[in-house]
């Protein structure tokens, strides 16, 4: 069985941990440059705000209906997420760090009484770190991910799903008759790894939940559809076809991760295994035409080493320009390897994380100090963009790698200045990130 | 050194079998300067058990100089620890985060009866735990930190 851990409503939640008087009001985290609503507490969902809203949209609801905003605070949600995945790692001997807020756990052949592991979860996770979370268990990941879902929803709308499936679901307890009842109950858009695209044709041929996919024709879809959905069904069906570090994008992020074979201690192989992640990562970015408005970074001794001093770094740096350049991206992994390694440490894992995507062409338009020629306004004619095309088509043909950009020649000290300069009007202080803002607490 | 010594010591060699003659140098007395397992006292692993679950903060106020809590001091907090009768802890009330010495009181099967937050300077009143005020927590006081210099 897989256990998908995922925090509820993330990077408010990571606010309200702070700020306990922003608990029970409607909130939104806007992006780095404040130009988007990227997180939402249950009361702004209410409320009406959609994800991914432009704030001029919604603002209005500040006045009318007592709506904060805070702006992104990427090093407090690096850190708390750090934390939450610490906590989530004591409980399987196998943890694939999926997104910021979501984990799998594998627990292949435990025995115990998973709904009873999940509550101990969720209770040492929300006592620990503050931060609420829900967790699905299934025989695949995809299952696992659903459960999740069901959880969250039957938590935060009561008679959706029926209660005791409220912040724990485990689907392996669950008989025939009332996972059908369940699937018929659930858009089959909820489905991880089937996009918008997807359901509209599912549904225009009539399949509109689960359980009408679930009893849909394989041979039909088959030919209608592509492999993926195919491997999607089968692991609906319970056939797990994707292994830990296998898996769809989450929908706002790409993220490219791997165990190394021997642990690293030197700052040169972090940095050249984060920059190769960064890289690929940067590949798919440009591949779906998106840009990304930051980047997160991670690097971890393994936790299954006991008699190992242990050391997790996670941390995202907003860029002032969204970007699927991997010049600058690297630029970015650079300074916050650099910045955050620390020698005696045997790191087990690294990663690169792209977040807050958004459309090539399509960022948002404003005037800001550090415009230059290396942002024109349209990529199109944007001769870095034309050079990663070139990169990306060499790469194709001769396979990965062939051409690279190297991380150690990366030498323009200036850009750090422009990168960390992000506009964020409301942000909340890096109370755990930095010494001089730490909470303050009355005494 | 020669090996022979380690020999009459009955320290163990290694792999197969070791012709005395053959000089090699033995980790047996090794310099402790370059001994990997020594290392510097380390504040943050003497100080923090929880390091996942421990925050940092500053505390801001005299309502807590009975228990040697200043104006500026910093507070280690962790959210691990259960909080006991007596406990200085981090308390969340009306939306704000405060700094109390926890008090219990007890029946007899020692079930908690009632709970108060209370400050050690006479001048505050001490906040009552009820149905409408209930205790929420927000982490257990380990250390303060002051600076002399």
């Amino acid at each position: 069985m897989y256990a998908l851990i995922d925090g509820n409503n993330f990077y408010v939640s990571c606010e309200r941990v702070f700020a306990p008087r922003l608990i029970g009001k409607p909130v939104v985290v806007l992006s780095s440059n404040d130009g988007a609503c990227i997180a939402r507490s249950n009361e702004a969902k209410d409320i009406g705000v959609k994800m991914a809203q432009p704030w001029y949209q919604v603002r209005h609801l500040e006045k009318t209906a007592g709506l904060i905003a805070v702006s992104a605070n990427h090093e407090l949600y690096g850190d708390m997420s750090a934390r939450m995945m610490a906590v989530e790692a004591r409980y399987a001997p196998r943890q694939e760090v999926y997104s910021v807020d979501e984990s799998f756990l594998d627990f292949e052949g435990v025995r115990d009484d998973l709904v009873a592991t999940g509550c101990a979860i969720r209770a040492a996770i929300l006592r620990e770190t503050g931060l609420p979370t829900s967790v699905g268990f299934g025989a695949t990941k995809t299952l696992a991910k659903l459960a999740n879902n069901i959880a969250k929803m039957a938590d935060r709308k009561p008679g959706t799903y029926p209660t005791d499936l409220a912040q724990v679901c485990d689907f392996g307890r669950l008989a025939q008759h009332e996972l059908d009842a369940l699937f018929a109950a659930t858009d089959v858009g909820m489905v991880w790894g089937i996009g918008k695209r997807t359901t509209e044709k599912l549904k225009a041929g009539g399949v509109a939940t689960v359980l009408d996919l679930l009893r849909a024709d394989t041979a039909t879809l088959r030919r209608q559809f592509s492999v993926v959905l195919e491997k999607t069904l089968r692991e609906l069906r319970g056939t797990p076809c994707m292994t830990l570090d296998d898996a769809p994008p989450p929908r706002q992020q790409i993220l490219v991760s791997r165990s190394f074979g021997t642990p690293i201690t030197h700052v040169d192989g972090i940095l050249e295994a984060a920059s190769e992640f960064a890289s690929r990562a940067a590949e798919r970015l440009r591949q779906q035409g998106s840009v990304a408005g930051a980047i997160g970074v991670f690097f971890t001794t393994s936790p299954f080493r006991t008699n190992d001093r242990q050391h997790h770094v996670n941390v995202t740096i907003p860029l002032t320009h969204p970007t699927a350049d991997t010049a600058e991206l690297i630029r970015a992994v650079e300074i916050a390897v650099r910045t955050q390694f620390r020698l005696g440490f045997r790191y087990a894992k690294a990663g690169a994380v792209l977040s807050e995507l958004q459309t090539a062409g399509h960022e948002q338009g404003e005037l800001d100090l550090f415009s230059s020629s290396e942002h024109p306004a349209t990529p199109a004619a944007d001769p870095r963009a034309r050079l990663m095309h070139a990169m990306d088509t060499l790469n194709n043909r001769f396979g990965r790698n062939s051409v690279r950009i190297g991380s150690t020649t990366m030498a323009s000290r200036s850009a750090e200045v422009a990168i960390w300069a992000t506009k964020q009007e409301r942000r909340s202080p890096r109370y755990t990130t930095r010494w001089a803002e730490m909470p303050v607490v009355r005494a | 050194m020669d090996s022979s010594d380690d020999f009459a010591n009955g320290a163990p060699v290694g792999g197969g079998p070791v012709t005395p003659t053959i000089r090699r140098t033995s980790n047996a007395f090794g310099s402790p300067g370059t001994d990997s397992t020594v290392r510097r006292i380390d504040l943050n692993e003497q100080l923090i058990r929880h390091p996942d679950a421990t925050f940092i903060m500053r505390a801001a106020g005299q309502d807590m100089r009975g228990a040697g809590i200043d104006d500026g001091d910093v507070l280690l907090v962790d959210r691990a620890l259960t909080p006991q009768h007596g406990s200085v802890i981090i308390a969340i009330v009306d939306g704000e985060l405060v700094c109390r010495r926890l008090e219990q009181s007890k029946d007899v099967k020692g079930r908690t009866t009632g709970s108060r937050l209370v400050a050690d300077a006479s001048a505050v009143a001490p906040v009552a735990i009820t149905a409408e005020m209930p205790l929420e927590v927000w982490g257990v006081v380990t250390n303060v930190i002051k600076s002399l210099a």
